[in-house]
């Protein structure tokens, strides 16, 4: 027992240095991304002493990119599982390995929905207040509450099969199948609820017709689908390009079909919102028609979101078509969804549901730089964090960083390798 | 372990290198250090944000009398402190057999805010940025769409032609959405009716402020701002106590006043007497008389099955 959690400490503490050594590349990207963080902490900070007057957030549009930016960052946490799927229900071989960065990004995303939740709260200090046991959760009534639950449950499991797999890597023996499959499995099952739950955050609120539509459920995952996917597309292109690992053409347009559907299912959706909003011609229809065309002389989102709608279309032509089997037009193609779902679902989605008021005033809202440094301060902590996961996983799933190798002189850099690195056996 | 010893080490070039690389890394990590101090600094501002015993008070319904008493001291104290005046504390319970009901003649009122003013005096709200629980809208005749009304309205003298005036404030709903939707349980609906926040319980997540159909619930987006000699001493924990910065408020039916046998402060203040209060379950009440006779009266909203104890009703 003292034996497992001493190797299991050298294990953590080789990791953690590994983290801190990399060529001139890996040292530029950490120190600006370390120092947008810190940027982002300090206007926190003032958040934190004057309080949310600092943020362009107001009595009628009392939610703004923070909400936004977590809305959008639980969607890629969901979307892991659009890898995992493949992997253990299908058996696709190609994808195999890379499960696990899919996981990482998870982790990585689900810290940031957490940072984003917590820079939201007027008074971060009662957080203690939410903890059963101590707090008072008002569970089941608020969706809020399941919020929360589903979050930090879907951290665990993400963390545990992640971390568990490393591991075993790392003592190159092969994982237990009951220590960690059936977390794989409650893992695909939590990752829809973590967006279901989260829709139903604004599904449930009948004084907002905007949001009070069961489309919002569906669009949610069809969105998440599309965008999580694009954005490991992208990063496993980075992660092959600097580090040799072995990445397929082949894994990449397995998750090519993946995005080229969710992203027709998306603007199917869509369609659908847009004809339900317009053609009965309710008043219910305010927010879209503030959204999409302005109300009463206001219109700061509408250039927002056919900008949106522009990239997304134009990114579904580009899946649809066979040119986008070369990874040139694929990453064309990825970069206009993550941007195209972006805006839409936060501010598309978060922003309009409060405009017109409950009361029919017409206030526009717009992010404040305060605001906009702290958003941008938890994307680089963010990108921080996976860079770190990925910076320690990546020897490990190559075989370079073992328990077999400890005591020997650990990895100073990446030296470039001519002869190709040994194929990662299968767990 | 039988590791080779490495024999790197001994070679004199490399612990050359080994040194400057020691001194570029001590070097680094004092600049990132220096860095996070630098970015914390504004909090050296951070001051009356919290007290320990604010910081762990226990939930308002876990409170015993005596743990209420010590919290009430503490809000005199710092109330004291703050504004220089030692004010009246109170944790005034609902009383037996009461649940009110407000009703608002929409044919009488004249849109001249009176109540609004009132309103913020008696609560003791925060005047910079101000903050103010009724919301009064100058609508179009024949119309109840709230969209068609203007917020801002601005006249040099009211009430104008071929308008009428809608006051808005918390309508005490049978069925709150706010209750359902706050995480922590900070709001919840009294057995008088009246919808109750306890201000050292809420997070601040603002989730209630979304889900309220009459846009009537306030967040403390900055903290509060009341000059001293316009301070309420008279206080309820539940009701018109000096908020602190990030929590959220609303209009309490006068918490302080009502469960004391007094009316609440905008009713009294109306010029017009437009605003009728009173406990719907004594049938001799003014406000059940009205109920029972009055032909017509609206419930804004009825569709979202809020169930509002605020009625809108027209004389003739």
């Amino acid at each position: 027992m003292i034996t497992a959690a001493r190797q299991y400490l050298i294990f953590l503490q080789r990791s953690a240095r590994i983290a801190f050594v990399g060529d001139w590349r890996y040292y530029t990207w950490m120190a600006v991304l370390t120092a947008i963080t810190l940027l982002g902490l300090n206007a926190y900070a003032k958040q934190l002493v004057h309080g949310l007057v600092v943020t362009g957030m107001s009595d009628e549009v009392s939610w703004g990119v923070y909400i936004a930016n977590f809305t959008f960052l639980v969607g890629v946490a969901a979307a892991a599982v659009m890898m995992v799927i493949p992997v253990y229900i299908y058996d696709n071989e190609e994808l195999h390995d890379l499960v696990i960065f899919g996981e990482l990004l998870a982790v990585a995303a689900i810290i940031m929905c957490l940072l984003f939740v917590t820079v939201d709260l007027g008074r971060p200090d009662r957080f203690w207040h939410l903890i059963p046991g101590i707090g008072q959760m008002n569970f089941p009534n608020s969706m809020l509450s399941w919020d929360v639950l589903v979050l930090n449950g879907y951290l665990l499991l993400n963390v545990h099969i992640c971390g568990y797999l490393i591991y075993c890597r790392y003592q190159n023996r092969k994982p237990t199948k009951w220590f960690y499959i059936p977390f794989v499995f409650g893992a695909i099952i939590w990752a829809v609820s973590i967006h279901t739950v989260t829709a139903f955050l604004y599904v449930g609120l009948g004084g907002r017709p905007f949001w009070n539509a069961s489309i919002v459920g569906p669009r949610f995952l069809a969105s998440a689908f599309t965008a999580g996917p694009a954005i490991i597309i992208l990063a496993l292109q980075i992660i092959r390009s600097v580090t040799q690992y072995r990445i397929t053409d082949k894994a990449l347009l397995t998750l090519r079909s993946i995005v080229q559907v969710s992203m027709i299912i998306n603007v199917f959706l869509l369609v659908c919102e847009i004809f339900k909003e317009f053609y009965s011609g309710t008043t219910h229809g305010a927010s879209a028609k503030y959204l999409f065309f302005g109300l009463h002389g206001h219109y700061a989102l509408v250039p927002w979101i056919w900008t949106a709608i522009t990239f997304n279309l134009i990114a579904m032509v580009i899946l649809v078509l066979p040119v986008s089997r070369s990874l040139r037009w694929l990453d064309v193609a990825c970069v206009l969804s993550i941007v195209g779902i972006w805006i839409e679902k936060g501010m598309g989605l978060v922003i309009p549901g409060f405009i017109p008021t409950p009361l029919g005033a017409v206030v526009d809202y717009v992010p404040s730089l305060n605001e906009t440094l702290v958003c941008l301060g938890i994307w680089a902590f963010g990108l921080l964090c996976y860079t770190i996961f990925l910076r320690m996983s990546v020897p490990i799933l190559q075989g370079r960083l073992t328990q077999a190798n400890e005591g020997l002189p650990e990895i100073t850099e990446d030296a470039p390798t001519d002869t190709a690195l040994p194929r990662p056996a299968a767990h | 372990m039988s590791s080779p010893e490495p024999t790197l080490h001994s070679d004199q070039p490399v612990t050359g290198s080994t040194d400057r690389r020691s001194f570029l890394r001590s070097t680094a990590a004092f600049a990132g250090l220096s860095a996070l101090a630098a970015s914390l600094a504004p909090l050296r501002e951070l001051k009356d944000f919290s007290s320990s015993e604010e910081f762990l008070q226990k939930y308002y319904k876990e409170l015993s009398p005596e743990e209420m008493k010590k919290v009430l001291l503490r809000i005199t104290d710092e109330v004291e402190h703050q504004y220089g005046i030692r004010p009246h504390v109170r944790d005034l319970k609902p009383m037996d057999g009461v649940e009110f009901v407000y009703a608002l003649n929409l044919t009488r009122c004249i849109g001249c805010r009176k109540c609004v003013h009132a309103c913020v005096a008696e609560n003791n709200q925060s005047r910079s940025p101000e903050i103010q629980y009724i919301r009064v809208l100058k609508m179009p005749h024949g119309s109840m769409d709230v969209e068609k009304g203007n917020h801002v309205y601005d006249d040099k003298e009211v009430p104008d032609k071929g308008f009428f005036y809608m006051p808005v404030q918390c309508q005490q709903c049978k069925n709150p959405p706010c209750v359902k939707v706050c995480p922590v349980n900070a709001t919840w609906q009294e057995k008088d009716g009246i919808t109750v926040i306890d201000y050292d319980w809420c997070i601040g997540c603002r989730y209630c402020e979304a889900a309220c159909p009459y846009w009537a619930r306030r967040f403390n987006f900055t903290k509060p701002e009341i000059p001293a000699d316009r301070l309420n001493p008279e206080m309820a924990y539940l009701g018109n106590r000096p908020r602190k910065q990030g929590v959220m408020e609303k209009c309490h039916f006068c918490i302080q006043r009502t469960r004391v046998g007094k009316y609440p402060a905008c009713l009294e203040v109306c010029p017009v007497g437009a605003r009728k209060f009173g406990n719907i379950l004594d049938p001799e009440s003014e406000i059940s008389y009205i109920l029972r006779t009055k032909r017509v009266f609206i419930q804004l909203k009825e569709e979202m099955g809020t169930s509002p104890r605020f009625f809108y009703y027209f004389d003739k």
